[in-house]
């Protein structure tokens, strides 16, 4: 499975949803990266 | 099963680098997970960590909310009915199998699929509170 290009702006995620018309994934964690 | 990335706009903030996000979207605890439809409303919250069957079942019902709330009932109903079908022991499935019911009886104006909606929940989970919501079908 091909690795997860999470992005770190939310307002960049927000827009290009709006694009592509698909919907946001927001993830929240504490844990180390 | 379809990747994350094809499916959503992938985001991720940490504690650490963005507590105002945090605030922003009202991230109580971690990991949360929110899905926002392409507007940026909110339309499924997960709070708490999850088993991969079970996070994998909460990304279908959501985007099968979305689906439902844009009234596109037959696609809906297809993507909660993969809840049921592919991960019937997830706690999502319950939900996803009233919500599968009632884009059913949206998307036909016939309400047969609302007693049977009611009749499977009582039989694959009896305690669950999807299937006293939808006693109120049984004929």
């Amino acid at each position: 499975m091909a690795e997860i290009q999470w992005l770190k702006d939310v307002d960049a995620a927000l827009k290009q949803a709006r694009t592509t018309g698909k919907p946001v994934l927001l993830d929240f964690s504490a844990a180390p990266m | 099963m379809e990747s994350i990335s094809s499916r959503f706009i992938p985001f991720h903030a940490h504690i650490k680098d963005q507590k105002p996000v945090f605030d922003r979207f009202n991230a109580q605890w971690t990991p949360t997970q929110i899905i926002l439809d392409s507007d940026g409303v909110e339309r499924h919250r997960m709070e708490g960590f999850l088993p991969a069957d079970d996070f994998l079942a909460q990304l279908d019902l959501g985007l099968g909310k979305i689906q439902f709330q844009r009234k596109d009932f037959a696609t809906a109903g297809k993507t909660l009915r993969t809840v049921c079908e592919a991960f019937p022991k997830s706690g999502a499935a319950p939900e996803a199998c009233y919500w599968a019911g009632v884009a059913a009886y949206k998307g036909s104006d016939d309400p047969k699929h609302l007693g049977a909606t009611a009749k499977a929940l009582k039989e694959r989970y009896p305690e669950s509170e999807w299937a006293r919501k939808a006693s109120v079908w049984s004929s």
